[in-house]
């Protein structure tokens, strides 16, 4: 393993997300790999729903989301006595530290030294690979997006696409100089390497871990969507398979997989669907000859029991993890998923992270939005993440006196003295004869309105007061 | 309290009161009825749109085409059933050019490295397929183990025109999956493959490079 791999790539501070953007815009590379792969995403998500009624499919997809939230501790209760009946253990995780401390236990009793692994945002969000090396247990990704990344020392720019911010070119030196292949623009011979040198380590490997897209409560499934096969491998390879997933992943039936997966494959890559669909229902029978002996599933709440509490944040919980949010966002194109400094970037970490990390430290994530709505409207799940952008904006300066601000770290953007320019303004407002006033006044003073406003004019011109009133004007239209 | 008790009560002690259910209306999924002929020709188009091969045969002429394909990629073994009827039929054929035939018969731990390194090819039989994906459903068996539709560089998978279904949602109540799901099933809807380098694709980055289906009709 190379020395970065052992630095923790995941430690940036959240709140420096201004500077990194900066940077970001003036990296031309990086702007034109995103924009090249954003652009090719959008059209083939559009071509994928070509000819299929797509709001009664998100209408369908919501509802199924919206229903097993509705009946989420049944569920999870019935898919752990489904999974443990199957032979499957069950295991529990208040936060990403007690998930980790429970794969390396599992890792331990086995006396296993390597883990391969397919791809998984909630072992990101656990820093898995960090912890079990420093624990002395190596942890390798096999995803080739995840691989490139890991091999680079750092963390996925895209929870679909992890290696997006990087070209050919840098793809081919990274992997020249940790692995020693040929330097080579040919996708084909990058691909092939890679395939050679994780072959060697799936054989090796004593333990695999991924992630679940749907754990099924009825039949006790957990399903598994990718392209590569790694997936397949990670899970069937090696004589133990960890699947980790935060406590949201459940379904009820195996009916309700169908559209979620339609959905999903077409928003994500525009694709019909993946390769591979790998339902796993239990570990090998005495009388198959492959496939892992023991079987893990570890739910992980870290959060997420939080945001549960409250109806509006609760759609949320609703995410089927597809990226479409991100592909479709004007921010996220320009600035690149490592902008944000979070697990999940994009406007699905914009509304995720704050509970995850608290409002404080994401203070920025919310705001680094222009509300365009795109995200909303490409939502394979309807989630109202524009709405949920907006509610978290009040959080973050305890706007809303009637729904007081419950999510960790509110308040954080209050500042005193924008609090009293509300208040006045508020207090103004409810006043017509003193507001007539007091916009005629500023209408006839308007030649002393300062050219500079602060954070509002470093990119835009000021807005100039009118000379006279929307009323004055009103008046003079009806006379 | 156990991490368990702990979550479930906060998720059955929520704050927001009870949450309402909504209706699922799953109408959307259904399909105009199709004939074996049309689901045949979907199918076809959608694997072939995403570099999968598909073959028209019949119970008899299979075994034949078979060496053709295998020939022509100067393949110099197959991993066939042991048991399964597409086993037997090759291992009783006296079509002399076919590559040698192995059989998957000992647990993985036992040869391993033969199969991850010298296996060309794999012959597996499917549960059905389906047309609107272009995907081959996939029970894996003592028989037919895991693996064996993963390792090898091509992968040929056996698929009944009669088993066809227009769709995942119709396959799935037909078989009555809900009753009881194997260790493993599997949708399997052309070779193993990535844009993970540019968005360019690449075939056959962990699993097969090629899938090649020869549909019985």
């Amino acid at each position: 393993m190379n020395s970065e791999s052992s630095a923790n790539p995941h430690h940036i501070d959240v709140k420096e997300f201004h500077p990194r953007a900066q940077a970001a815009i003036a990296d031309p590379k990086l702007r034109q790999n995103f924009r090249r792969a954003m652009d090719g995403l959008i059209s083939k998500r559009k071509d994928a729903f070509e000819g299929m009624d797509l709001e009664a499919l998100r209408e369908l997809g919501a509802n199924i989301r919206l229903r097993a939230l509705a009946n989420l501790p049944d569920l999870l209760e019935q898919l752990e006595t489904k999974l443990t009946a199957n032979g499957i253990k069950v295991h529990w995780a208040i936060d990403g530290d007690e998930a980790c401390r429970i794969v390396r236990n599992i890792c331990v009793a086995r006396n296993a030294k390597t883990v391969i692994k397919g791809k998984s945002m909630v072992s990101e969000e656990m820093e898995l690979n960090h912890y079990l090396e420093e624990h002395g247990i190596e942890a390798l990704e096999s995803d080739l997006g995840e691989y490139i990344v890991q091999l680079a020392g750092e963390t996925p720019s895209h929870i679909i696409m992890p290696a997006i911010h990087k070209n050919t070119g840098e793809i081919s030196e990274l992997m020249h100089e940790k692995t020693g292949t040929d330097l080579s623009s040919d996708v084909e011979y990058l691909t092939a390497s890679a395939r050679q040198q994780l072959r060697e380590r799936f054989m090796n490997a004593d333990v695999g871990v991924t992630g679940v897209n749907f754990a099924v409560a009825e039949t006790g499934t957990l399903c598994l969507v990718e392209n590569e096969g790694n997936g397949r491998m990670t899970t069937t390879v090696p004589p133990c398979h960890i699947a980790v997933t935060g406590i949201e992943k459940v379904v009820g039936t195996l009916e309700d997989v169908v559209p979620l997966l339609a959905l999903l494959t077409r928003s994500a890559t525009g694709q019909h669907i993946t390769t591979y669909f790998n339902m796993i229902s239990g570990p090998r029978k005495p009388e198959e000859l492959d496939g892992p002996e023991e079987v893990h599933l570890v739910l992980v709440d870290n959060g997420r029991s939080s945001i549960y509490q409250d109806d509006e944040l609760l759609d949320t919980l609703r995410c089927i993890r597809c990226g479409a949010c991100m592909n479709h966002c004007p921010v996220y194109t320009r600035v690149g998923g490592h902008t944000y400094g979070t697990t999940y970037p994009g406007p699905i970490g914009k509304i995720l992270m704050p509970h995850l990390i608290g409002l404080d430290e994401g203070r920025h994530l919310p705001t680094a939005s222009s509300l365009c709505g795109a995200c909303g409207e490409v939502c394979p799940v309807k989630i109202p993440i524009p709405d949920l952008l907006v509610r978290l904006r009040q959080e973050s300066v305890d706007g809303d006196k009637l729904n007081p601000a419950k999510v960790r770290g509110h308040g954080a953007k209050r500042g005193t003295l924008e609090a009293l320019i509300w208040k006045g303004w508020s207090w103004m407002h409810a006043r017509p004869g003193i507001y007539r006033f007091g916009t005629a006044v500023a209408a006839r003073l308007r030649m002393l309105q300062p050219g500079q406003l602060g954070g509002w004019t470093k990119y835009r011109t000021a807005p100039k007061l009118a000379n006279k009133t929307l009323h004055q004007k009103m008046k003079e239209r009806d006379q | 309290m156990s991490a368990r008790d702990s979550i479930l009560q906060r998720l059955r002690n929520r704050s927001g009161g009870e949450l309402s259910v909504p209706e699922c209306d799953f109408s959307v999924l259904q399909r105009p009825v199709s004939s074996v002929a049309e689901r045949i020709e979907q199918f076809q188009k959608t694997i072939e749109s995403v570099h999968g091969e598909v073959h028209s045969c019949t119970r008899d002429s299979w075994v034949a085409q078979l060496a053709d394909i295998l020939s022509a990629r100067d393949a110099r073994c197959l991993l066939v059933p042991g048991a399964h009827e597409i086993g037997r039929r090759l291992r009783e054929s006296e079509q002399d050019d076919l590559p040698e035939l192995l059989i998957y018969d000992e647990p993985i731990e036992s040869w391993q490295p033969h199969l991850f390194n010298n296996v060309d090819a794999s012959i597996t039989s499917t549960r059905g397929g389906i047309a609107e994906t272009g995907s081959l459903i996939l029970w894996p068996t003592p028989d037919e183990p895991r693996l064996m539709s993963l390792v090898p560089p091509i992968h040929i998978a056996v698929l009944e025109a009669s088993e066809l279904y227009a769709t995942f949602h119709e396959a799935m109540q037909a078989q009555i999956w809900a009753s009881g799901m194997p260790t493993n099933a599997l949708l399997v809807s052309g070779p193993s493959k990535t844009a993970d380098i540019e968005q360019t694709l690449a075939y056959g980055v962990h699993g097969p490079k090629e899938l090649i289906v020869l549909v019985i009709e």
